[in-house]
């Protein structure tokens, strides 16, 4: 298609080829200039948690010990309760969605007519506006009120589900729908049934865009608060069981820390002294969040880059 | 590389990270808040008999501070307990306690008879429930104006600055009420809360029995028809940041939150003479309220917020706890019993520097004596 | 190669491997029909399963010859047959899960939200209070729908241009060793907690832009989307900045893989025409990467419309009773920051209900989008 349009002239020899070369230049200017406009929020924004963030996880005990009986007006307590916490809800949660977000971008892409195709593209575009905190009033609604269960990390984890499923089946989607059809009809030509030519060939062939939906999507989910706050209570005690009482998590640990952000004037040894424990708390913890993201994303690239075709 | 490895090292990472987490649990169960400068550690150690166990609570987020110090306190001196307390708002404390999510809920309003909640809490409990008021939380009229560290407002006054008719601080009525101070052309920024707060309503409550005729919207714990003039602000951290950065604010927010945010706060006239916020003040201001109980032991107050005496600081929230007069869990029952046993006695002490005001003598012998029925 | 069917014939057995890939491209996609009697060339050979294996690598074809012998071409019942259904059955039964899932959450929301709609005093469309505290409900959802769009068309008009040209810079501009740390770091904006993009938006950027706002105010007051209302700091401006970089990973990723997967042959032919490297992204990448980076963007926009706890914290509240504000630097509440506010103190269905129907419309909102997207896309695609 688009060879086509090229095809109508040769463009070497096409007049006006200063005012071509004088567009190109533009174009690359404002390429360049976005790219350096989009590094200012984020330089900036990275600054602010790592130069405030950092002191924090490296002070003693933040990856050994939780936050049981610290309290705003003091220091010191770890983020272990939360890290834990968010590692089992967020792999809980990408255990279930993956498979069902591949499951459905595959039936999209090389299974999918008729209207049962049609529903399902309507309801993944409806999925993907759903405000985090509906996604957890009607896990709420199903688990709690109707089936009279305990809040529990679980449940988190579900409601984290409905809010990853959209991103990974959008980004499925569109790589796999850029497999190009030689591929495919490669395969079938040599005989090989659909299913394998989708396991074997069309999915490598978009593993690394798949991957980045994956990460993209535990990004999303990984740092998400309104869930926590309905379907489960923080607490700020070591708690390993994701199907049984109150636990903590980063984002959870985050807000915890957020209401009393502001500095702190306590009175010590009658002077009074402004102290902000835990603004630095907040900060470590959203900078943990971040390093544990990364963690997970590198490990995903890594895999990806592990497993791709070699053409 | 193979389908089959492929999928394996991804069941693995999955199961990698569930192992992982799982094997962080070791050992740290301990006391692990060792605290170098810890407030007020006035942790009783002879009141409460301890019971162990875990509990969880959740509601006002007015209580929170309060309730973060005693579990601490608690926890120190009871080490095989573990309470956590989420300071989530008061109707998520209620629904959350009326759907046995949580053992206990901490409110900034007593269970409301007529919302059915008094009933259904009843239901779930097996028995009545009860509000016991334990937290009383001053409400500080906080202001941020260069040079003005001293300043008397009354109750139609507040209302004008909040309704937007009052819109500098060299108003006629802001000066006629403080001669001395040396006001700017400053204008006046309102904020108030964004978030559904009891805060609010009790801001609210206040202003419409001082000023009918002036706040005449139905006080709510959304501060949406209220009409305020001026920016909400997500949470009392919210308005006491925006207080603190902004030259001319004013708002409503809990007295911790001005204590914590080391902000001005405005001398209260209701007609017997300007009142300083203090812990005293506020207690005298709790104690003059009634009790207007539910039956049995429960301990809901009635508070006149148009109450002229003098001492007594008029704008005051008081939370309570929402527990069962009997769990159907014994060890449960026991738990609450010997937390609450604490807080009603020796964790008063703590609560000054932090905001509060502990309560008065006569309610907190009224309140010991209803924790001690609790089973 | 042996001769089996005409389309394997027209391959000369030398470009067998990995040349194929780049080689003639057949016209029409088959449609792969469930139906057996598919296209010729679908043969169902259970033999090939063992030998397209796992030690081969994936997408490079065997060439050995026993493979294809033609005593299989009548097996009906192997494990290819087989593996198609499963696959298939597996497939459209996870498709069939999520309309179902959609399905009770959109009943769930239906059954809370209609009494409080029908017991609405007001128009719940276009009436601008909100009184829902008491026994009778009075609200309307227009200052929401208005600051919720506001917002998100604030943060798409700064994020996806500045997107495109962040995926065009790693996918087509930037050396390898560059491209690859600045496209991680954009990943890496994802991971940011929302709550951290709310705390950052108000305290730290907000005072930042503010003179850019008040400048802007001043120069422009007279249009109604640039008037000061006195809000400093927690305006839609700056909300809908905060939304733009908290997009903008979503968007570039996905327009950073759909250029990377341009076809070489389409920039070679661009290229060999003497295009410049501008009229190589206009003719070939752009037209290619449009329905992925349409994906892209609807995913941002998902995420800006209901993004909560950052705009929560950003958002000043104002009171709706004056004039209707149509200005970027006045506050407000979106649909999510407004549950979000509240949450915490539902305390009766009705009330909640209120709430909910805003959720609803917030719901509406993003398919009606998605929808036109969509219609956008497909559109497209039947002209080029």
């Amino acid at each position: 298609m688009t060879s086509a349009t090229i095809s109508r002239g040769s463009l070497a020899a096409a007049p006006g080829t200063t005012l071509r070369k004088a567009k190109d230049r533009l174009a690359t200017t404002v390429i360049y200039g976005c790219f350096l406009l989009a590094l200012v929020p984020l330089v900036w924004l990275l600054w602010t948690v790592l130069s405030r963030g950092l002191a924090g996880i490296l002070g003693s005990g933040w990856f050994t010990s939780s936050q049981r009986g610290v309290t705003y007006r003091e220091s010191g307590g770890g983020a272990l309760h939360a890290i834990v916490g968010t590692l089992q809800q967020v792999a809980l949660c990408t255990v279930i969605s993956v498979p069902i977000a591949l499951l459905v971008a595959i039936y999209l892409v090389e299974y999918g007519r008729g209207p049962l195709a049609r529903a399902t593209t309507f309801m993944v575009d409806i999925l993907t506006g759903i405000p985090s905190i509906v996604a957890a009033l009607f896990i709420y609604a199903v688990f709690v009120t109707t089936l009279s269960g305990q809040r529990a990390g679980w449940l988190v984890s579900l409601a984290l589900v409905m809010l990853m499923i959209p991103v990974v089946v959008r980004t499925t989607e569109e790589m796999l729908r850029l497999v190009p059809d030689e591929l495919r009809e490669a395969s079938y030509a040599l005989g090989v049934p659909k299913w394998k030519t989708i396991v074997k060939i069309v999915l490598p062939t978009a593993m690394s865009g798949i991957m980045t939906g994956i990460v993209l999507g535990v990004a999303r989910v990984a740092g998400e608060t309104a869930p926590l706050l309905v379907l489960v209570g923080y607490s700020p005690n070591d708690n390993n069981n994701l199907f049984s009482g109150p636990q903590g998590s980063l984002p959870g640990m985050i807000k915890d820390q957020f209401g009393n952000l502001g500095s702190t004037t306590i009175l010590r040894g009658g002077q009074k002294v402004s102290v902000h424990y835990a603004a630095d708390r907040m900060w470590a913890a959203a900078l943990t969040l971040i390093l544990l993201v990364m963690a997970l994303n590198l490990l995903a690239r890594l895999i990806a880059s592990r497993s791709k075709v070699s053409s | 590389m193979s389908i089959t490895t492929r999928t394996g090292v991804l069941a693995g990472l999955a199961a990698g990270a569930i192992a992982l987490t799982g094997c962080g649990s070791s050992g740290t169960s301990a006391d692990a808040g060792a605290s170098p400068d810890g407030g007020s550690s006035s942790a009783g150690s002879s009141s409460a008999a301890c019971a162990s166990g875990s509990l969880k609570a959740e509601g006002s987020t007015a209580q929170k501070n309060a309730m973060e110090q005693w579990i601490k306190d608690f926890q120190a001196t009871c080490s095989g307990t573990t309470i956590t307390y989420n300071g989530t708002g008061s109707g998520a404390g209620v629904s959350n306690f009326i759907a046995k999510q949580a053992d206990f809920a901490g409110s900034d309003s007593a269970l409301d008879p007529a919302n059915g909640e008094v009933a259904k809490a009843a239901a779930v409990c097996g028995s009545p429930a009860l509000n016991l008021p334990m937290v009383t939380g001053p409400i500080a009229v906080a202001y941020k104006v260069n040079g003005v560290k001293d300043l008397v407002l009354t109750p139609k006054v507040i209302t004008r600055i909040f309704l937007g008719k009052i819109t500098t601080w060299n108003d006629p009525a802001i000066k006629a009420l403080n001669a001395n101070a040396s006001l700017p052309s400053t204008p006046i920024t309102v904020f108030y809360r964004s978030d559904s707060s009891g805060t609010t309503q009790n801001f609210e409550k206040y202003l419409a029995a001082n000023d009918p005729a002036g706040f005449t919207s139905k006080p709510d714990k959304d501060s949406s028809k209220a009409g305020f003039a001026g920016q909400g602000k997500a949470g009392s951290q919210g308005v006491q940041q925006a207080i603190g950065s902004t030259e001319g604010g004013i708002g409503y927010v809990e007295w911790s939150f001005a204590v914590s945010g080391d902000l001005d706060t405005a001398r209260v006239d209701n007609g017997a003479g300007p009142v300083e916020l203090t812990a005293d003040s506020a207690a005298a201001a709790v104690a003059a309220a009634k009790v207007a109980s539910n039956g049995g032991k429960d301990l809901t107050l009635k508070l006149d917020y148009a109450a002229r005496a003098s001492g007594a600081y008029p704008i005051i929230l008081v939370t309570y706890e929402i527990v069962c007069s009997k769990y159907a869990d014994p060890k449960v029952g026991s738990l609450v019993k010997s937390f609450l046993t604490y807080t009603a006695g020796d964790g008063q002490a703590a609560l000054q520097d932090l905001g509060y005001a502990p309560l008065p003598t006569e309610i907190q012998t009224q309140v010991k004596a209803a924790v001690e029925s609790i089973s | 190669m042996p001769k089996e069917t005409p389309m394997i014939d027209r391959t000369p057995a030398d470009t067998a491997g990995p040349g194929r890939m780049a080689g003639p491209a057949v016209s029409d996609r088959p449609e792969p029909a469930p139906d057996p009697s598919g296209p010729a060339l679908r043969v169902d050979r259970p033999v090939v399963v063992p030998v397209v294996g796992s030690s081969q690598p994936a997408g490079i074809l065997p060439d050995q010859e026993p493979v294809f012998g033609a005593g299989s071409l009548g097996g009906r019942t192997g494990a290819g047959r087989f593996g198609d259904r499963v696959l298939a059955g597996l497939s459209s039964g996870a498709g069939a899960f999520l309309v179902l899932l959609i399905g009770l959450v959109t009943v769930f929301l239906v059954i809370r939200a209609l009494p409080a709609i029908t017991s609405d005093r007001s128009n719940f469309l276009t009436a601008r209070t909100w009184d829902v505290g008491g026994d009778t409900l009075d609200f309307g959802v227009l200052p929401l729908l208005w600051v919720t769009v506001l917002i998100s068309l604030v943060a798409m008009a700064l994020a996806v241009p500045v997107a495109i040209g962040i995926a065009l810079f790693i996918s087509q501009y930037a050396p390898a060793r560059v491209a690859r740390p600045v496209a991680y770091v954009i990943d890496l904006l994802a991971a940011i907690p929302s709550i951290i993009y709310g705390v950052w938006g108000i305290a730290v950027l907000a005072p930042k832009i503010q003179p850019l706002a008040d400048l802007l105010s001043r120069r422009a007051g007279w249009f109604p989307l640039f008037a000061d209302h006195n809000v400093r700091g927690g305006t839609i401006f700056t909300g809908g900045v905060v939304l733009a970089v908290m997009i903008l990973p979503i968007i570039t990723a996905i327009g950073r893989d759909v250029f990377e997967r341009t076809p070489r042959a389409n920039i070679e032919a661009a290229w060999a025409l003497g295009a410049t490297r501008w009229e190589v992204i206009r003719l070939a990448v752009l037209p290619y990467g449009r329905p992925g980076l349409v994906s892209g963007a609807m995913l941002g926009l998902g995420r800006a419309l209901g993004e909560t706890i950052a705009i929560t914290l950003i958002l000043s509240k104002v009171s709706n009773t004056g004039a209707f504000s149509f200005s970027i630097f006045n506050g407000g509440e979106t649909f999510a920051s407004k549950i979000a506010n509240n949450a915490s103190e539902f305390n009766s269905p009705s009330q909640t209900g209120a709430y909910i129907a805003a959720g609803l419309v917030l719901f509406v909102l993003t398919f009606a989008v998605n929808a036109a997207a969509r219609w956008v896309v497909n559109r497209r695609k039947e002209f080029s």
